[in-house]
């Protein structure tokens, strides 16, 4: 999901999760309706949010972190997490506070996934990051495919994102203005669907 | 002698408002909910242990065994029923419904009890004490309440550290939107601190009841020892509630000792200068 500022990306990606409640239509999961479910329910049903600004929680030391999200349902596990992130071994009982952007980043993917998700909901990761940071953390994003979840990526940087992703789409206003496979997409249409062009001309 | 009496007593004390203080400070440390009826619910349990003991005919102890259930039930009620609407509305809102809830129950309270004052029977606790020097003597009863205060707050701090509910409720504390998104059902987190904190606060109001005499406004006094505990150790702060019901306790006791009735204002003094030179207070804590 690409879109400028404001384009309404992180709105679309939190009304999903359950932290908005959708003015119009509704929201269905896995054949099952759950525009009205609170968020914690979502969580339980396999639907994670990785938000925007990774929102750790900054008394809870790094493994505490990871712990909040764990469900007893869950195949994912602290140390299995930390498989994924080798360098949290290490700091497993330092408060986040003082981890790199990137690294952050790394925790609130790995407090996400302790719940267990269907689908990973993932706002704006390369935000604020290094482009080494950005980098290792969407080498990640293949592995976590192959164990079977979606992935709803938001992104501002397009190229990074179409890239990655199988199916993109262009968010304008709150609405979707381009759908395609990455590859059908000439840069052109994403252009002009990115700035409104095609709307205003 | 007589200053050594007063401070030991004034620690002992300072037990009871830390005891009392504990649930103020949780809930503050949780929701950021300043609970204006918390005395008022300390008075309302100290009515509901004499029943217990003159209905039943149990000593004081055992009323808690009924009374601090009941209240962690109905704590978990008034937070998801009332508080938790008021908290969606805007953190001002909780003052003013906590301010009503508190002036219903002082009301209700007159018209059940009557203004008559009370106390409760502590039987042979009242009477006992551990007489250490000819001067210094310390009551079984205030002994017991100080005891209960100190395992109440370590094992709550043990809880919070160490338990998934507990690690639960620091992280909604720190960011609630983050933790319902990592999962957990915040309104039922916090329900369940709201239910920790009437507990120690039914714990307290028993304790009250025992140490002195209440009548349906006496919450209103003792809610301001609570807030100066509560400030005094720096607000978030479990230990610092302890260490703050203490330097409150010793500081009636001294003040008292030069004056009798200069009691209670050494403490406000005491609350004052702390809060002057050290606005965090003694301990300041992250977050509960
Ligand atoms: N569907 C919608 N209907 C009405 N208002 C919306 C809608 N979606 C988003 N908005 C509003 O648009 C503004 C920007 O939304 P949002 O933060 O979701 O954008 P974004 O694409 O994530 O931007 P950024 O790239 O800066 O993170 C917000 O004020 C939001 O309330
Ligand atoms: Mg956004």
């Amino acid at each position: 999901m690409i879109g400028a500022n404001g384009a309404g990306k992180s709105t679309l990606l939190r009304t999903l999760a359950g932290l908005h409640q959708p003015a119009a239509g509704s929201i269905h999961f896995a054949g099952r309706e759950i525009t009205h479910l609170p968020t914690h329910a979502r969580v339980a049903l396999g639907i994670a949010l990785v938000p925007e600004g990774r929102r750790l929680f900054p008394s809870l030391t790094l493994e505490e972190n990871l712990l909040v999200g764990a469900r007893r349902s869950s195949a994912w596990t602290v140390s299995r997490v930390m498989e994924l992130f080798p360098w949290m071994g290490a700091r497993r009982r330092q408060l986040t506070l003082n981890l790199s952007g990137g690294e952050q980043q790394g925790v609130a993917i790995g407090r996400a996934l302790m719940a267990g998700p269907r689908v990973l909901l993932l706002d704006e990761l390369s935000l604020g990051l290094s482009p080494a940071a950005v980098r290792r953390i969407y080498d990640l994003l293949p592995s976590l495919l192959a164990e079977g979840m979606a992935i709803l990526l938001v992104e501002q940087d397009v190229t990074q994102a179409l890239r990655v992703s199988d199916l993109a789409h262009c968010l304008l206003e709150g609405r979707i203005t381009l759908s395609g496979r990455p590859r059908d997409l000439s840069p052109e249409q994403v252009e002009a669907a990115y700035f409104g062009l095609a709307a205003r001309a | 002698m007589a200053w050594l009496n007063a401070v030991v007593q004034g620690i002992l004390l300072g037990g009871l408002y830390a005891l009392f203080a504990c649930g103020l400070s949780l809930l503050f440390g949780v929701m950021r909910v300043v609970n204006l009826a918390h005395g008022d619910f300390a008075v309302l349990a100290a009515y509901l242990g004499l029943a217990v003991i003159t209905g039943l005919h149990v000593p004081l102890l055992w009323s808690t065994l009924a009374v601090a259930p009941l209240f962690a039930v109905v704590g978990y009620l008034v937070q998801r029923l009332i508080i938790q609407r008021s908290l969606e509305v805007s953190p001002l809102t909780t003052l003013l419904v906590t301010f009503g809830l508190s002036v219903v129950l002082q009301n209700a309270m007159l018209e059940g009890f009557s203004a008559n004052s009370h106390s409760l029977p502590s039987g042979w606790l009242a009477a006992g004490s551990f007489r250490l020097t000819p001067q210094l003597s310390i009551g079984h009863f205030s002994l017991i309440v100080f005891a209960a205060a100190v395992v109440v707050i370590v094992s709550l701090q043990l809880f919070l550290s160490r338990a998934r509910l507990g690690r639960q409720i620091r992280a909604t504390a720190d960011d609630a939107e983050a933790a319902s998104i990592a999962g957990t059902d915040v309104r039922h987190v916090f329900g369940i601190a709201a239910a920790i904190a009437f507990a120690t606060v039914a714990l307290a109001g028993l304790a009250f009841g025992g140490y002195s005499s209440f009548d349906p406004g006496a919450g209103t006094q003792r809610l301001i020892f609570a807030f100066e505990a509560v400030v005094i150790g720096g607000v978030g702060s479990l230990w610092g509630t302890l260490l703050g019901g203490v330097v409150l306790g010793v500081s009636q006791a001294l003040g008292a000792q030069v004056d009798s009735g200069f009691g209670v204002l050494a403490g406000h003094l005491v609350f004052l200068a702390v809060l002057a030179i050290r606005p965090r207070g003694l301990l300041p804590g992250r977050v509960t």
